[in-house]
């Protein structure tokens, strides 16, 4: 077994990414996610690699665009009003289809918000992180182990699929210490970025990156040929766990540090006799839809509950994902409230009580 | 004997350029530079989001169309990924100079090793005539419709002069292309631009005075004699940076 290492979630993510070929950083400074371009600055000079500030997110972003453009890893990392600023070049990168790893350390909003950990840009990484038709990858970590993995995981996904991915973190998340093991990740073929811009050298035809197409026919079957590529990532790359689902009544949705409470909540549940289960997506985008129908299916399925750190995001997502076939209600605090396990477990116990 | 012919640089695409419209000429400037300095197959050109956002086009490299103003921000990361390469942005004013300010002053903050074509034309062409932030006071556009007041839209920006005061910045030259004269005195500033930039001495940036006789309101002739007559008082041509020639200048 590998050596572990006791570290802060934030420098967990700088690790992985340098451990997986990533030799540029560009960011600009916000609470709670500082400790990555920390850790950047430190540790990427001793691979040769380069950790930039920027002078703000709009440019940071830009220069991610530029770096990917021109066939290298990169890595970008920012907390909810940054990423805010973040969407026009992500929007970019998506028309562009430039692959790059983008870390939201989510705090709570709106506006200036607050500094504590939440879960409330949810729907803008799911839906809205760019203007236009678009998806980008987004994978929900829940211990500083998977910040780990799924930074190494997100390098590969944005290369194959040549796109974004989203690492959707928390405050508490990026700030907490656990120990993490940085072993050798599944290998994946990483097509050759034979579309970079590397300068031509007159050996091949000048490489275009471009998101304008001024004909509509153009842009549509440039979009079109887009969501068959999301079509693939739907279909081969949903992630999530299950935690004492197979007999469960009540089962919990939930991602993030949220599912590790949720899981106290349940095991509390079991022991005063309610069979629940949490169902937990890694992958928010692709949403495990499939997965979750087919234990609404299950006849002893009662409900679901959706426990956020936010006003009820996802809960629509699974509303979707059941076709609304069995109950499904939300518990979420926000704000930078934490939820305690005792108040999960009384709306598992509500829910129950409900059906 | 050929005696005159296309870059190399430039593709075969025609220009989608209005009659009159200067980017013509600038982009056969930049084109015969990469030509001159044989370094077409080492360069990545970034085009801007205004006029001449089909540049990708137009020039024979490896190319990048930038979000608005976002040119600089691309070329850094760019660049910092292959610092071997010749990387140059193209861009208007209202690009540069409003929009993408920001990245415009940190690249020369940063000494940034790469060049910006900076096209002033003191309008917005693109989206029909707006007032840039360039735009001269009193000169009339759709949205200075009583021309541009010191008191409600403030002075026009002179870029040269400002990024001359940064550090970074290795060499700030004005040109023109109203005249056959001024070309000639433009493409060896361009040409000087990517020089500087092959030498690793920072940021080189060349604005060139251009016309846009669409909305001007003007033929092509009498836009050539406008910009003699308005822009060239308050954009003096010359050399704002040469850190070259710092010597000499002293």
């Amino acid at each position: 077994m590998a050596e572990k290492l006791l570290m802060k979630g934030n420098e967990a993510i700088a690790e992985a990414a340098i451990r997986s070929g990533c030799r540029f950083f560009f960011g600009y400074p916000i609470t709670p996610q500082t400790e990555i371009s920390e850790y950047m600055a430190k540790n990427m000079p001793k691979v040769n690699g380069l950790c930039l500030q920027a002078e703000s997110e709009v440019a940071a972003i830009n220069m991610v665009l530029g770096a990917s453009a021109a066939g290298a890893r990169v890595l970008t990392s920012s907390s909810s009003p940054g990423v805010s600023l973040k969407s026009e070049g992500i929007s970019y990168l998506v028309g562009s289809d430039l692959p790059c790893v983008i870390v939201n350390v989510q705090r709570g909003g709106p506006g200036l918000g607050g500094i504590q950990p939440a879960q409330s840009d949810y729907n803008q990484a799911t839906k809205g992180l760019g203007h236009g038709d678009q998806h980008i990858i987004v994978l929900a970590p829940a211990s500083v182990q998977e910040m780990a993995t799924l930074t190494g995981e997100a390098f590969d996904l944005a290369d194959i699929y040549r796109t974004p991915v989203m690492l959707l973190a928390d405050g508490a998340l990026g700030q907490m210490m656990e120990p993490v093991d940085f072993e050798e990740k599944p290998h994946r073929e990483i097509p050759p970025k034979d579309w970079a811009c590397t300068g031509h050298g007159g050996k091949r035809k000048p490489n275009i990156i471009n998101s304008l197409y001024i004909e509509p026919n153009d842009l549509e079957r440039t979009v079109v040929e887009r969501y068959k590529r999301y079509a693939l990532i739907e279909e081969k790359e949903v992630k999530y766990e299950e935690f004492l689902t197979d007999d469960a009544e009540i089962v919990v949705v939930a991602y993030g540090i949220t599912a590790r409470i949720v899981k106290t909540a349940v095991k509390a549940a079991r022991a005063k006799g309610i069979k629940a289960g949490l169902f937990r997506p890694i992958t928010l985008y692709p949403f495990p839809s499939k997965q979750l129908d087919a234990i609404a299916d299950r006849e002893h399925v009662k409900a679901f509950l959706s426990v956020e750190m936010n006003m009820g995001q996802m809960v629509n997502d699974i509303k979707v994902a059941i076709n609304c076939k069995k109950h499904v209600s939300h518990f979420g605090r926000t704000g930078g409230v934490i939820p305690t396990p005792d108040e999960i477990l009384e709306n598992i116990e509500k829910v129950g009580g409900a059906n | 004997m050929v005696v005159f012919q296309k870059p190399h640089a430039l593709t075969d695409t025609p220009f989608h350029y209005c009659p009159g419209c200067t980017h013509g000429i600038v982009h056969r400037l930049v084109a015969e530079a990469i030509d001159d300095l044989g370094v077409e197959g080492d360069t990545i050109g970034i085009a801007p989001v205004g006029c001449s956002v089909f540049a990708y086009n137009y020039f024979n490299c490896d190319m990048i169309e930038a979000p608005h103003g976002r040119a600089p921000a691309v070329a850094t990361g760019v660049k910092r990924v292959h610092p071997s390469k010749i990387v140059f942005t193209y861009q208007g004013d209202g690009d540069l100079a409003a929009i993408g300010t920001a990245e415009t002053v940190h690249v020369g903050a940063r000494g940034e090793n790469i060049t910006i074509i900076f096209i002033n034309n003191a309008i917005y062409g693109m989206t029909g005539g707006q007032m840039a932030p360039t735009t001269l006071l009193d000169q009339v556009t759709t949205t200075s419709p009583y021309g541009r007041k010191k008191e409600i839209q403030g002075m026009p920006v002179k870029v040269c002069e400002m990024l001359a005061t940064l550090d970074g910045v290795a060499y700030a030259e004005r040109v023109s292309v109203d005249s056959v004269k001024n070309v000639l005195a433009a493409k060896k500033a361009v040409k000087k631009a990517f020089e500087i930039q092959q030498k690793g001495l920072g940021l080189s940036i060349v604005e060139v005075l251009s016309t846009c006789p669409t909305n001007w309101g003007l033929s092509p002739l009498k836009a050539v004699e406008w910009l003699r007559e308005n822009m060239m008082p308050y954009y003096p041509l010359g050399v704002y940076k040469d850190v070259t020639k710092e010597g000499e200048q002293k």
